[in-house]
């Protein structure tokens, strides 16, 4: 769908805008909002494009920068750290070769941090795009991750 | 009530269950029951959340009541068959035999519950959320009908005042008054929104009443609406919770669909439709007045209060915003009546609380207890007492509540007998920590939490969060100045008292009483030699590094 289709799904008033946000990130191959799809929202919805970038900046589910095909994010909330949060940070360093922030050289994978999922029942968590995996530890996250490699080399 | 079959078995499909493959273990189920040519007696049903968490999948037997646990794919075959076939309980996985009505699943076997059912949980684990038919079989949207037909808004206020329903956010806004100024309110159109944005760490609650219930929620807020004389409704819900909008969205799709929701509901001339907003990720916006801005499609920094929001909030219309647990407890209270409502809990703060426990205790889950209950009893008789080690502190309300050492596990949970002590019940998790966390390595991981979620919009919380986080950062290498604790209690009461609105407030709570009660353990992190240098240009931006989340 193209930025004109998606804001007249939702309508063009200033509400919807974060709505509008998560689809174009959604549909974007690389997980991102691109400059060039701020300013056509910008002349659809007739807000300053410092305006949309003010407003999505804000929120810690939007990003500007392209970002891998899976998104790892690790819950970093005080439930997760005191259960061992850190070790996982570790060990997806250790397995991907990348840090917070990072996205793997074949663009599949970005590691994030990230605050309370809301499933502290099985900490330590993290949430691989929809995904949630819960209990955690360092063996279990590199038969997660090497399924995916597996399955994206096929 | 339920459909007719002989036996029902109830699979617990919630985001926790999900994980550990729940819903192929249901289509499991059901190909043995076919396969067995039993599907004619046995009905599989897919429910919320049966309570035990990190047991894995876990399913429950109706009429008879039995738990089973930890439910893997390599014996549904021999469960069957043992179970239904040869008809005696399949001993190895079975956890409980006592899921029943009215007794609190969660805590299978806690001698208080049996006393008190379930009012906000009552159908949950107990009903399929996503069948409508099954809500209504459980005296659902009779309620709605009951107020609708027989009684006006101010009797409705007036019942929902004299129940002493108090929000159930964090705050404790006794619910009726909040009701009766947007009910004063001139302007039009008025709005209701539940506050679904859950981002307090540690607290599900929220998730698991909108998985587990969703009609319940919205049957609330169509009584709320017809109230206070609203005919829309928002709720805002965290893009983190799918299934939650997955399952919301089907209730209200289907509730229009028997007139429930949307034009003319009960034949009466009140409409009332209910809409979906997604949030994107930002603690603050639980916060009611950022949540108005993030829904208006802004920043999501707090407003100004005064014009409180039932005067002006979304739109600048006359808004009314209610936790969803607040929600929940409308329909029992309409349905049942006031007196009713406050046999249940303590004289000052009556009904029940859903709390989530979690840390290091044998069963960490979702309980729903009388309130006033105490922190004591919630460990040894609910969560099975401690995983590993020794109890040593517990932090309620999630990371923004205060932190209670073992002096205060007898202290009544309630709000009002919390604040005599200058505590707060706050959101509902109960965090319980063993010996082997350190005080000062705790409280730094929740001052970068804080420093992340701070909005930015004032500069006390801004800076004042970020000078707590470095300042613990120093106690936990033990190199902290030999004034640092002085300058914590000072920084603490600013925030306290100045900050915008409750997030940088709220850094106060876990400061001030782990001063109070581990003042002790972090001494032991100030360097008495250590004074503080003369700002130089050299050394100003010496060490800074600026805070990515996720970093070390």
């Amino acid at each position: 769908m193209t930025v004109k289709e998606i804001v007249k799904e939702h309508g063009n008033k200033r509400e919807n805008l974060l709505q509008i946000l998560h689809d174009i990130q959604n549909q974007n191959p690389d997980n991102y909002i691109c400059e060039k799809a701020i300013c056509e929202l910008s002349k659809e919805m007739n807000i300053p494009v410092s305006g949309i970038k003010g407003t999505a900046s804000f929120y810690t589910m939007f990003s500007f920068t392209p970002r891998g095909k899976y998104i790892i994010r690790v819950c970093e909330s005080p439930p997760c750290h005191i259960l061992g949060a850190q070790t996982i940070f570790e060990a997806i360093e250790l397995k991907l070769g990348i840090e917070v922030g990072e996205t793997t050289d074949d663009g599949l994978f970005t590691l994030e941090g990230t605050s309370c999922l809301g499933v502290c029942g099985v900490a330590p968590a993290m949430m691989i795009n929809e995904e949630v995996y819960g209990n955690l530890d360092k063996e279990k996250i590199s038969k997660i991750l090497s399924l995916i490699q597996n399955k994206e080399r096929k | 009530m339920l459909k007719k079959s002989i036996a029902q078995i109830l699979v617990g499909i919630d985001s926790n269950s999900v994980l550990s493959g729940a819903r192929k273990i249901k289509t499991r189920i059901i190909t043995e029951i076919n396969k067995q040519g039993i599907s004619d007696q046995v009905q599989v049903i897919e429910t919320g959340s049966i309570g035990p968490i990190n047991e894995g999948v876990v399913i429950g037997i109706y009429p008879s009541g039995e738990i089973y646990a930890n439910m893997t794919e390599d014996v549904i075959e021999e469960f069957i068959r043992e179970r239904f076939i040869k008809g005696r309980p399949y001993k190895k996985l079975l956890l409980s035999k006592k899921l029943s009505t009215g007794v609190d699943t969660t805590t299978y076997d806690s001698r208080k519950t049996q006393h008190y059912g379930r009012i906000v949980l009552e159908n949950c684990g107990k009903i399929n959320p996503e069948d409508i038919e099954e809500y209504i079989g459980a005296d659902g949207y009779e309620a709605l009908g009951t107020a609708l037909e027989e009684k006006t808004p101010e009797g409705i206020i007036k019942t929902v005042k004299d129940s002493g329903l108090v929000g159930r956010g964090g705050a404790g806004f006794p619910t009726g008054l909040k009701w009766s100024f947007a009910k004063a309110a001139k302007e039009s159109p008025k709005y209701i929104i539940c506050n679904a944005d859950e981002g307090e760490p540690g607290t599900f609650k929220d998730r698991l009443i909108m998985e587990g219930d969703p009609h319940k929620v919205l049957e609330g807020m169509a009584i709320c609406g017809y109230a206070i004389g609203a005919n829309t409704a928002y709720i805002y819900i965290r893009g983190e919770y799918q299934l939650s909008i997955q399952r919301l969205t089907k209730a209200i799709k289907d509730a229009e669909k028997l007139g429930l929701l949307g034009k003319n509901i009960f034949g009466t001339d009140f409409n009332f439709n209910v809409k979906i907003k997604i949030g994107a990720g930002s603690y603050v916006c639980g916060e009611e007045t950022a949540l108005l801005n993030s829904m208006e499609g802004l920043r999501g920094e707090p407003r100004l209060k005064p014009p409180f929001p039932a005067e002006s909030g979304f739109l600048s219309k006359p808004t009314n915003v209610n936790n969803v647990e607040t929600f929940a407890n409308i329909a029992p209270i309409i349905l049942n009546g006031s007196e009713w409502f406050k046999k249940v809990g303590t004289e000052s703060t009556p009904g029940t609380k859903v709390y989530t426990i979690l840390g290091h205790i044998k069963r960490p889950g979702l309980i729903e207890v009388p309130m006033g209950i105490t922190l004591r009893e919630i460990i040894y008789d609910y969560a099975g007492g401690m995983s590993s080690g020794k109890f040593k502190m517990a932090q309620i309300g999630g990371t923004a509540g205060d932190i209670f050492s073992s002096k205060l596990l007898d202290v009544p949970l309630e709000y009002q007998e919390l604040q005599k002590l200058g505590h707060n019940l706050g959101s509902g998790a109960i965090l319980i920590m063993n010996e082997t966390v350190s005080i000062a390595n705790f409280l730094t991981c929740c001052m970068k939490f804080f420093v992340h979620e701070s909005c930015g919009k004032c500069s006390v919380c801004r800076i004042g969060t970020r000078q707590m986080y470095e300042a613990f950062k120093r106690l936990e290498k033990k190199e902290a100045y030999f004034d640092e604790l002085e300058t914590i209690k000072e920084l603490a009461g600013e925030l306290k008292l100045t900050a915008f609105c409750p997030l940088g407030q709220s850094v106060a709570s876990p400061v001030l009483s782990a001063l109070k009660y581990f003042g002790k353990e972090l001494v032991q992190g100030v360097n008495p030699d250590k004074k503080h240098e003369p700002v130089t240009r050299e050394n100003m931006n010496r060490g800074f590094k600026p805070l990515v989340y996720g970093n070390k």
